[in-house]
């Protein structure tokens, strides 16, 4: 089903809602970070303490696909191989595909056919602290940001705002010099960041996962944040993301539509030829779309007054 | 400059130059890139102003420091190099037999190469080892199998090189238990086991333990075989097994290197005099196809570990300088169209090795690329070498390309690299957090992918594969080894027949002695030659080790 | 868009070898296809886990110890117990021409030795999958 989701098959809508009712049982761990944090070692360890738990784990392991080529390497997995053959541990590779909204839909499906399926947690693993990391990871109960000591990768994830959405910060291979200062600068820098979701504080986490250590200490934080929610915000929560997801699914579809289907891209590039300015292209093309109401959606700057003088600035 | 005093002018040197780089100019060039295999630009012509070298400073005298010309004075006059042909199959009753035959035709040294199950610590009864045991080399899972391996050898006599890296230690006290048992004097006791365990996490992947636990085990065998058995060599340190994974040749000589100083760290930092230990480390290289770039890569390893040994460590036994080397002919240069063109290649290789002033060589077979060698193909290797040492003359003659411009600007240019390579290691925090990290086997995987694409856009040409093919057909035209599936129910029923017979209170006893040593310390190969004694099995002994350090898990590299 | 074709790149039994294996997943990465690579030391039931896991159209296995007459049918036998008897099997690596034979009649679309270029394995690859996938669709 899971490939169904990412290959838009046309199956695949009415399979999720024959099986939707299921879908909720399941927290959703999202975890991601720069590269080279060691995430997949971590995930690779909460799925161990899961386990030991007798708690069913789905994990959805997503790498970037090459712009070059198209294609991926998907090599997550190859960390959690200590799982083979459990069938309690369910690991899923997914190449981003290039397509920012498409990864974000393919990646909350398969969550929700995990989920459907009985899986108790999962886990949304990807790379990377921008912006369509965060895509991957909103649809998340609770977000986890990796970072390791050394590289400057504290710095870079305040600067691309991820930091300003986690709920969690792991400081990974701790045992390294420099993870004192990480700690210190990333505590520092929560202290500045906006009050979220009734008072959370996010907790920064020391691990080494490598040798195993502090894991479970992660695992606390993810149960903390959880607790904290209780069932209402969570709920809350679920049915903003919900509404994101619908409301990605409709421009998604939508522009596809009409720059495909409909044609706006020829009439676009004719009437951008015919020295319309991009603002009375976008109006006209919307006008025929949405009849009349196309002039109050063409923003902030209205059509018309060419012969006032304005300033530059 | 008038024409009418042309004639009379004498040219000089500069004039030549000038006159020899505007022909070059002019010259219509064949389609192909100048490179070395490993891919560094070469120049159409060396000078004596290229080679960088201060011949006091950077060559020296054969046996002497910093050992550029070869590690002994006489170098081959005094005595050739070591012809050890690497051998192994099935079960240890057929290899004994085939050991035999090579020492018959002149083998000067036992090579034993071990099935994957051995390699990986397993007994051939072992489910995982289904399918695998006596395929790839011999399976010894206990002293017994180790006795019938060496059975009517003289061991006080031979030399024997075990390549074996995960559970080295533990083969190790086979082969010290199964001397003590045909009444040799450990002191007696010569050969080499691989025991290169860093290697394994960077390229060949025959991993047992993590990399602490593997380093203990390995300063062990140092100070067990300093104090009782002193001519063995503990570790050969490799680059073959990096070469054939895909490195360029100044990461082979970078990689095998930084390794070895690792180990020497390790040997200082459990307690041994540097001197006690160093004399018996050695290594292992890969002779490829670049002639002059193996050549330039073996005088290049040689002053490095000398430079290293002395002024960093401080070692002052000048045996602790030398970098003492086996070598083996590239495998992964064999073809399998067209198989007897790999003898020609192995002569290739066998010649650079030889000039370069390697202490033993095997050269490999040319049906290797389809499976093991028949006997007929070892022969035939094992005859080019003695056709080398005895036909074409180049064994009077000590480092007989020093001095050579282009040999010696090749020299310096490795020797540049690999310095290059050290500093960036140490910059990323050693050894052990790169090989965590996968920087060693990024670096490799990257450059076995540019070969590769090299050779399938037809800028690296091989002949037979992508010029001058022929329409092979269906199957080689060759006979080839076949491994006999017996091999799997002898080793089986062998360790069975073990398990019934031996005393399994004793070798519990034994197992538990091991799993004390791992967690409070103490000398592990002792442990390992008690657990051989009492017919403790690889598998078992391996399987404490497993439990009590866990396994090494592979960095994502892809 | 053009649909991805999901390759598993598999290493069964102890043969830790695997320049061949990472050097055809990077060259079938830049021709467009997902690869996932299972890691060292597999057994044939865990490539099949992965290959059922990871739902994928490919299952290409590499092996230079021999064993290959004992490990690929093996795996063969895996992936049709759970349902992925339809996946396209490949292999690579030291495989003596009979075997190869022997292999090929015995449900392995395609054995490559040594020396075969990447851009052929990956252009059988796709070939074959357009063939399935054009068929897939006649069939609907």
């Amino acid at each position: 089903m899971i490939s169904w989701a990412e290959n838009g098959d046309a199956r695949f809508p009415e399979a999720l809602a024959a099986v939707y009712p299921r879908v909720g049982r399941a927290w959703r761990l999202g975890v991601t970070g720069p590269p080279g944090a060691g995430k997949s070692t971590l995930v690779n360890e909460l799925a161990r303490l899961l386990r030991a738990e007798h708690l069913t784990v789905g994990i959805l392991a997503v790498d970037p696909s090459s712009p070059f080529s198209g294609g991926a390497l998907l090599g997550d997995r190859i960390r959690m191989e200590g799982h083979a053959g459990d069938p309690g541990v369910f690991i899923r590779s997914m190449a981003s595909r290039g397509s920012r909204g498409g990864i974000a839909r393919a990646s909350i499906d398969a969550c929700d056919v995990m989920d459907a399926f009985g899986f108790d947690e999962i886990v949304i693993e990807t790379v990377g602290v921008g912006q369509a990391e965060y895509d991957v990871v909103s649809a998340a109960d609770t977000i986890a940001v990796v970072l390791c000591p050394g590289a400057g990768d504290g710095i870079q994830a305040m600067k691309a705002g991820l930091l300003e959405v986690a709920d969690l910060l792991v400081v990974n291979k701790a045992d390294l010099d420099g993870a004192d200062r990480l700690q210190v600068d990333l505590e520092d820098a929560l202290l500045l960041r906006a009050q979220q979701d009734g008072g959370w504080r996010a907790p920064v986490v020391r691990c080494s996962a490598g040798t195993g250590r502090g894991a479970d200490d992660v695992l606390a934080g993810v149960r903390a944040h959880r607790r904290h929610l209780g069932e209402a915000l969570r709920d809350e929560r679920r049915r903003a993301k919900r509404l994101q997801q619908v409301q990605r699914m409709v421009s998604e579809r939508l522009s596809e539509s009409l720059w495909g289907e409909r044609g706006w891209r020829a009439a676009a590039q004719a009437l951008l030829d015919r020295d319309r300015t991009p603002y009375n292209v976008a109006s006209e093309l919307l006008d025929t779309l949405l009849g009349g109401i196309g002039a109050r959606a063409s923003g902030p700057h209205p059509e018309g007054g060419t012969e006032k003088e304005v300033g530059l600035s | 400059m008038s024409t009418s005093t042309q004639g009379a002018r004498a040219v000089t040197a500069a004039d030549s130059a000038a006159a020899w780089r505007a022909a070059m100019e002019q010259a219509k060039l064949r389609d192909v890139e100048f490179t070395t295999l490993s891919g560094a630009e070469l120049q159409p012509l060396y000078g004596p102003e290229d080679s960088g070298l201060d011949p006091e400073r950077d060559l020296g005298y054969p046996g002497q420091f910093p050992f550029t010309r070869g590690v002994h004075a006489s170098m081959y006059r005094g005595r050739l190099w070591t012809m050890r042909q690497f051998a192994g199959f099935g079960s240890a009753r057929e290899t004994n037999e085939r050991f035999k035959f090579l020492l018959d035709h002149g083998q000067t040294g036992l090579s034993v190469a071990f099935d994957f199950p051995t390699l990986m610590g397993r007994d051939g009864d072992d489910p995982l080892a289904k399918g695998e045991v006596g395929q790839a080399g011999v399976a010894v899972s206990s002293l017994r199998d180790m006795q019938t391996l060496m059975a009517g050898i003289p061991m006080d006599e031979v030399s024997t090189s075990m390549t074996i890296n995960g559970p080295a230690p533990i083969l190790l006290a086979f082969y010290i238990a199964c001397a003590a048992s045909q009444g040799v004097d450990p002191k007696l006791v010569r050969g080499t086991v691989q025991n290169d365990i860093l290697k394994e996490y960077q390229a060949q992947h025959a991993w047992l333990v993590p990399p602490e636990p593997a380093l203990r085990m390995i300063t062990d065998v140092m100070a067990y075989c300093a104090e009782r058995v002193p001519q063995w060599n503990t570790i050969s340190i490799s680059g073959y097994h990096i070469r054939e994974a895909g490195s360029t040749a100044a990461q082979e000589l970078a990689f095998t290197l930084i390794n070895g100083t690792e180990y020497v760290r390790r040997g200082i930092a459990a307690g041994l005099a540097v001197d006690a230990f160093a004399p018996r480390l050695s290594f292992f290289f890969d002779s490829h196809l670049d002639f002059f770039e193996e050549i330039a890569k073996f005088r290049a390893a040689r002053r490095i570990w000398a430079r290293k040994m002395r002024d960093e460590f401080g070692a002052t036994d000048p045996r602790s300088w030398m970098c003492r080397f086996h070598t083996q002919t590239a495998g992964v240069s064999l073809t399998a169209q067209q198989p007897e063109n790999n003898i020609v290649r192995t002569a290739f290789e066998a010649l650079a090795a030889v000039l370069g002033g390697t202490q033993s060589l095997h050269t490999n077979s040319m049906d290797e690329t389809l499976s093991l060698p028949t006997e007929k193909a070892v022969k035939i290797a094992l005859r080019t070498q003695q056709m080398i040492a005895e036909e074409i003359e180049v064994a009077h003659v000590a480092d007989p390309l020093a001095g050579s411009y282009f040999v010696e600007a090749q020299t310096t240019r490795l020797e540049r690299e690999a310095l290059r390579y050290f500093e960036e290691v140490e910059k990323r925090g050693g050894v052990v957090p790169c090989i965590e990290s996968g920087y060693f086997q990024r670096e490799i995987h990257g450059s076995a992918v540019r070969y590769q694409r090299a050779i399938e856009r037809g800028t690296k040409k091989i002949v037979g594969v992508n010029c001058y093919r022929e329409d092979d057909g269906a199957g080689p035209p060759i006979e080839i080894h076949r491994i006999d599936p017996k091999s799997e129910k002898e080793a089986c029923s062998g360790l069975a027949e073990l398990r019934r017979k031996r005393d399994s209170r004793a070798a519990q006893r034994e197992l538990d002695a091991v799993r004390d040593a791992c967690r409070a310390g103490g000398n592990l190969l002792e442990r390992f030659v008690a657990a051989a004694h009492a017919d403790c099995t690889l598998g078992e002994i391996a399987e404490v080790l497993r439990q009590e350090f866990g396994e090494f898990k592979e960095p994502r590299i892809l | 868009m053009q649909r991805k074709i999901r390759v598993l790149v598999g290493k069964p039994g102890l043969d830790g070898h695997d320049r061949g294996a990472k050097t055809v997943a990077s060259v079938l990465r830049d021709h467009g296809m997902e690869v996932i690579y299972s890691g060292l030391h597999k057994t044939p039931a865990a490539i099949a886990e992965i290959a059922l896991q990871e739902d994928v159209d490919v299952v290409g296995l590499s092996i230079l110890s021999g064993a290959h007459m004992e490990l690929f049918p093996r795996v063969r036998e895996e992936l049709r117990a759970r349902g992925m008897g339809h996946v396209l099997l490949v292999g690579g690596g030291i495989i003596p021409g009979d075997d190869i034979a022997r292999l090929e009649e015995g449900g392995f679309a395609k054995l490559f030795g040594p020396g075969t270029h990447t851009d052929e394995i990956a252009r059988f690859i796709r070939e074959e999958m357009e063939k399935r996938w054009a068929k897939e669709r006649a069939d609907v």
